[in-house]
């Protein structure tokens, strides 16, 4: 008993987790400060907001597409999902508890539409798989521009907004967390398994197609929260925020960032939020500028910023060394 | 009955147009395992070259459309060359994103080239503007050139691809492309001239749509692309007679669903047709089967 219980405590405080946290708490303060300080002005909280949710969606996509290998183009439908789960329970209830049963709500009926898209689906390989998912993403998005209770195309607005810098740092970092530590669990080893190769993993005895699902159900539901956040932060939706377009531009972060790396998904969703930040002065170009970085990108970096590595302290030790190093043949 | 003939001639020239920009996508699908997303765009381009040909060069329909299929067409290679060449040999899904970069970058560089807005093709005068009567119903001479181009085009599609050397390569490359390489054939000249048929197919279809629809603009491209692409892999994707198939159905379904249930949930329909079919065959109706080897 005593034994059990000191090994628990010295597997939980081990030096890499204790790490983690403080990088955690060390990234929350300083924008935190930012914030008070004002020198992120309105504008760029908007910004950091938005890069938030963005981590969220391309975390969750990059466990079903990169991780277990189900290549999905319906992220935005599962996002719509939560956003208008979220919206119509609070503005119903319009106090934190209504925003947190809201969440959970969002969360829960985002995972059942995943079962329900994913359980068929599934088992179509590669491509049409990605037709399929796009096609469900779709009538989804249909069936809120028809119902009432959606208030068709012009979508809900003055949806009570809850959602800060603090709640969306701690949704974001617990996102991350939950998902890298279910990839190195025997769950996640299966679903990269699958990745690698389909056929030897089930001779192996894994359980494909339970584990494709579970992973689809679970990038669903962090899809349905990032919808819930995205909802309760801009006060209004509307279906034409939920198309296409929005489940090629999470794509878009999972493989720019590289398929199979969390980190590489993060990083990306900050690089392409600042690019498109810096962008914004060029007004009508923006989008072919965009576009065109993101054609030259893909053509010398194929395989995105990351590869399937992640960014841990050794790879920074590396780095700086090469730099040093670097710097002293220059000198 | 009137109404279900009307709805039927409908049908069948939208399908037209789906069916020929499904052609591009099938193609270029069967010999790169690439969906083209800047293929719809081509189409868009196509749209705006006639729509220029029309009005400021005051050309007739026939060299415009003519000229709108060429110019096309080297948009199409050049893409190719440019953009998916220096990856053919990386991951399918990085092409994926350089075909959505490509696409984008045409969608948003008309946007800023003619602005965002809509354009209206000139109204048709002459024969182009006739209109028959068979009792009840109705056709437009616009309507049977439609068809009829389309299904002229097809028939041409079909030789090359039964008949000729050029065509007896791309269905090599589509098969292996490897194993076509070492049978002497030059697979970057082959997926060249894929792409260069599906683009002429889709700028073919740009100044047809844009002479019967009238309006045009920098986005037109998005839904119809979405649906031809879904008409491909309705009708197998990689197989040129399921894309015809395949285009006229979508086209069909789509008039029948507005004309008969509800003109908001025709892509609904659309889609969900979709999916069942590829619950219940996945390969489409005259896709072929791929057996996995270990």
């Amino acid at each position: 008993m005593d034994t059990a219980t000191k090994a628990v405590g010295t597997n939980f405080f081990n030096r890499p987790t204790v790490r983690k946290l403080l990088i955690l708490i060390a990234i929350y303060i300083v924008v935190q400060v930012l914030i008070w300080t004002d020198i992120l002005s309105a504008y760029l909280q908007v910004t950091l907001i938005t890069i938030c949710i963005n981590i969220i969606l391309a975390v969750g996509l990059n466990l079903i597409t990169g991780f277990t290998g189900q290549f999905s183009l319906g992220h935005a439908g599962f996002m719509s999902i939560g956003a208008y789960t979220c919206a119509l329970i609070t503005m119903r209830m319009p106090t934190i508890w209504g925003f947190l049963i809201g969440i959970v709500a969002a969360i829960i009926l985002a995972g059942i539409v995943g079962l329900i898209v994913g359980l068929p689906t599934l088992r179509l390989r590669g491509d049409y798989l990605a037709i399929a998912t796009l096609g469900f993403a779709e009538i989804i998005r249909i069936i809120f521009v028809n119902l009432d209770i959606t208030n068709g195309a012009a979508g809900l607005s003055g949806i009570p907004q809850f959602v800060n810098w603090p709640w969306m740092f701690f949704f974001t970092a617990g996102t991350v967390m939950l998902v890298s530590n279910f990839l190195k669990s025997t769950h996640g080893r299966a679903c990269v398994s699958i990745r690698e190769d389909e056929i030897a993993a089930e001779t192996m005895g894994v359980a494909t197609t339970k584990y494709k699902v579970t992973a689809f159900i679970i990038g669903s539901c962090f899809a349905g929260m990032a919808g819930a956040l995205y909802a309760s932060y801009f006060y209004v939706i509307k279906p034409e925020f939920f198309g296409f377009m929005k489940s090629i531009d999470i794509l878009i972060i999972v493989v720019f960032g590289g398929l199979g790396s969390l980190s590489g998904s993060v990083l990306a969703a900050v690089v392409l939020a600042i690019i498109s930040t810096l962008l914004q002065s060029f007004a009508d170009l923006r989008m072919v500028l965009y576009a065109l970085l993101l054609i030259v990108i893909m053509i010398f970096r194929p395989q995105g910023l990351m590869g399937s590595k992640e960014v841990s302290v050794a790879m920074l030790k590396k780095v700086g060394k090469s730099l040093s190093f670097k710097k002293k043949e220059r000198g | 009955m009137e109404q279900f003939l009307q709805q039927l001639i409908n049908g069948i020239s939208l399908g037209s147009t789906y069916a020929l920009i499904a052609l591009g996508y099938t193609m270029v699908y069967g010999i790169i395992k690439l969906i083209n997303f800047a293929h719809c765009d081509i189409y868009m381009i196509g749209a705006y070259i006639g729509y220029y040909c029309l009005t400021v060069f005051k050309l007739g329909f026939v060299p415009s459309l003519l000229i709108a299929m060429v110019l096309c067409t080297v948009l199409g290679v050049s893409i190719e060359k440019v953009a998916y060449k220096p990856l053919r040999n990386s991951s399918r899904i990085a092409v994926l994103i350089t075909a959505i970069g490509v696409s984008l970058f045409l969608e948003y560089g008309m946007v800023a080239l003619v602005g965002a807005g809509v354009m209206s093709y000139p109204t048709m005068t002459g024969v182009l503007a006739d209109q028959y009567k068979l009792g009840q119903i109705t056709i437009s001479m616009q309507q049977i050139i439609i068809v009829g181009v389309s299904v002229l085009l097809m028939i041409l599609l079909q030789f090359i691809v039964k008949k000729t050397k050029m065509g007896k390569a791309m269905r090599a490359v589509s098969l292996d492309a490897d194993a076509a390489q070492l049978m002497g054939i030059n697979v970057n000249a082959t997926i060249s001239f894929t792409f260069m048929l599906g683009s002429a197919f889709a700028g073919a279809a740009g100044v047809m749509v844009g002479m019967y629809y009238v309006s045009i603009k920098p986005l037109m491209g998005y839904l119809p692309g979405i649906k031809a692409f879904v008409a491909a892999v309705f009708g197998g994707i990689g197989s040129i007679p399921g894309a015809m198939i395949g285009g006229y159905f979508i086209g069909l379904v789509e008039v029948f669903v507005s004309g008969y249930v509800n003109s908001l949930y025709k892509d609904a329909v659309v889609f969900a047709i979709l999916i069942l079919i590829l619950i219940i065959k996945p390969t489409g109706l005259m896709g072929r089967a791929e057996r996995e080897k270990v």
